[in-house]
């Protein structure tokens, strides 16, 4: 039996299927009388990892937000997993922007992560053995395990960023939203957390949005990204999205995308 | 003879010890050094140490305020404090951005402190009282609502420990899972202002520092476990509280100078001797990755 095309223009009658992570039907979201993007119109397959992008100020942060539930949308329809955004929603795990900047000398690591699983937990005593287990686990998997017992304020950017994944990644969530990640992080370790990221979604197949200001980094790992333009937000396979004229447009200075002999490819502005 | 004559060892200091007042001086700090040390680890790691300082000042016209209407000193401390800690969890953590006003407002407080004063008595006794603490003052009925009080504050701690631990470190995340952190940061705030109003008869609204925010601050120098940080910061408390009193007696002299220099000496200490639990050099060792052209 033939597959029926789907017809493009009327993505909002399209039954939505099992398979996607996000979807994004005419939504506009607002902060008090200011609309932030209008048209938000996107599904996010799953499993796959997508960024973010957009000039300082379009509403990045907002989209995160309203994913998770804390920002009432204004108008249209988002589903995450099947269902409407709630607080609470365990199978998403998420690392806002500048995570450590409030933590001070206080919190451990390993400390951090077991409130990813336990922080909603009423009353005191002992983490059971199974809590532990996972806990360890979820260190283990950031490869966090060497540092787990020092405090945050002694880690690097890099490692604390680490902790901050085991952290949504704890209760297993099947979406990590991550906000900024390689924000203020060397090339190194900018390269070793999207190495991170492209495994983890191999080994327990969650979906990933980052957001993120540069492209660069992530562009090996991406399928494509949700892209905040004026006033508007559109989702773009890779290929469409490392466009000349659409990230020149995008961010307002002029951008050149080069691919290299060995097939890398990436960004760059032009002088 | 100079004023510093006046300081000499009392023999008798143990006879004293074991009198009735002092009996109650010493159960009450000590229920206050509890309270104090385990509500001190959620101050510190919720980086609020200005609630603590805030609500000690706006306990202060509560106090003699009390006096001038003739009701028990620990009920105006609660209504001034706990109102207060509804008013800064309405108006945000972010008070302590806006220096200028919550200064203006707390100065104010202090002048309303001393005008309730001024029209109850015109000793400068009650002022002294309330600014620096009498331990020696705790009357057995004061005792049993100390009892009551801490009994409660351990018990809300008991209940709401992980999640105002959550919502303390990561506000954000804490709210994205669901947590209700405005209802908890308001929680913290009214326990806190329970611990203030029973702290400032112990050290005084201008010493409440010391007990409140110290004891738990030097024991997260030596520990970052949660459980171990209160357990330290309340055995601190303990210590400057008890070791206070019986110099005090010993030296016959204000309580409140030896606990604030107990537990002063004990963070200077700790301070001397531990590092700081900053990173001592971003990747020391490690080649750092150039940066592109």
């Amino acid at each position: 039996m033939p597959d029926t095309p789907t017809p493009i223009g009327v993505l909002s009658s399209r039954p939505e299927s099992p398979d996607d992570a996000i979807l994004l039907d005419d939504v506009s979201v607002a902060r008090g009388p200011t609309v932030i993007w209008s048209e938000g119109t996107m599904t996010i397959p799953r499993r796959s990892i997508v960024a973010a992008i957009g000039p300082n100020g379009s509403g990045k942060t907002t989209l995160l937000e309203a994913l998770l539930g804390l920002l009432p949308i204004a108008t249209g329809r988002i589903e995450v997993l099947g269902r409407a955004p709630r607080r609470g929603d365990d199978r998403i795990g998420y690392v806002p922007q500048n995570y450590t900047a409030t933590l001070g000398e206080a919190v451990r690591a390993w400390d951090l992560v077991a409130l990813g699983l336990a922080g909603r937990r009423w009353g005191l005593g002992r983490l059971p053995p199974a809590d532990r287990q996972r806990i360890d686990t979820a260190i283990g998997a950031v490869g966090a395990t060497p540092f787990a017992t020092r405090r945050m304020s002694q880690l690097s950017g890099g490692q604390q960023q680490r902790v901050a994944i085991a952290q949504a990644l704890v209760g297993d969530p099947e979406i990590l939203l991550l906000d900024e990640p390689l924000a203020n992080l060397d090339l190194r370790n900018q390269r070793e957390i999207v190495d991170l990221l492209a495994r983890l979604r191999i080994d327990r197949g969650v979906t990933i949005v980052i957001v993120a200001h540069d492209l660069n980094p992530l562009l090996s790992v991406l399928d494509g990204a949700i892209y905040l333009l004026d006033g508007h937000a559109h989702y773009g396979a890779v290929g469409e999205v490392v466009d000349e004229e659409l990230l020149t447009h995008l961010y307002g200075t002029q951008v050149r995308v080069v691919r290299t002999a060995t097939g890398d490819l990436f960004t760059r502005s032009a002088p | 003879m100079t004023a510093l004559g006046a300081v000499s060892f009392q023999s008798d200091w143990w006879e004293v010890l074991q009198s009735g007042f002092m009996r109650n001086a010493l159960i009450g700090g000590c229920i206050v050094a509890v309270a104090a040390g385990l509500l001190g680890y959620f101050v510190v790691i919720r980086q609020h140490a200005f609630a603590a300082h805030a609500l000690a000042h706006i306990g202060f016209p509560g106090a003699t305020g009390a006096i001038l209407i003739g009701v028990p000193v620990t009920l105006g401390l609660a209504v001034f404090t706990i109102v207060g800690a509804l008013a800064i969890g309405l108006l945000g953590k972010r008070m302590s951005d806006r220096e200028i006003s919550t200064g203006t407002i707390l100065a104010f407080a202090t002048g309303l402190g001393v005008l309730f004063n001024s029209l109850a008595t015109k000793s400068a006794n009650t002022i002294t009282n309330v600014l620096f603490g009498n331990l020696l003052a705790i009357s057995d009925d004061e005792l049993l609502t100390f009892g009551l009080i801490a009994a409660a504050i351990v018990l809300a701690l008991a209940v709401i420990a992980r999640p105002l631990t959550f919502a303390s470190v990561n506000e954000r995340v804490a709210e994205a899972r669901g947590l209700p952190i405005r209802a908890l940061g308001m929680a913290f705030l009214v326990l806190l202002a329970l611990v203030i109003t029973m702290a400032v008869q112990v050290v005084g609204t201008l010493l409440l520092f010391a007990l409140v925010v110290t004891p738990s601050a030097t024991a997260l120098r030596l520990t970052a476990r949660p459980a171990m940080v209160a357990l330290l910061g309340t055995a601190i408390a303990l210590v400057g509280v008890v070791t206070g009193l019986v110099l005090a007696t010993m030296f016959n002299l204000p309580p409140s100078f030896f606990v604030v220099t107990v537990v002063f000496v004990i963070w200077l200490t700790v301070l001397a001797f531990t590092p700081a639990h900053r990173r001592s050099a971003p990747d020391a060792g490690k080649p750092r990755s150039p940066a592109l052209p």
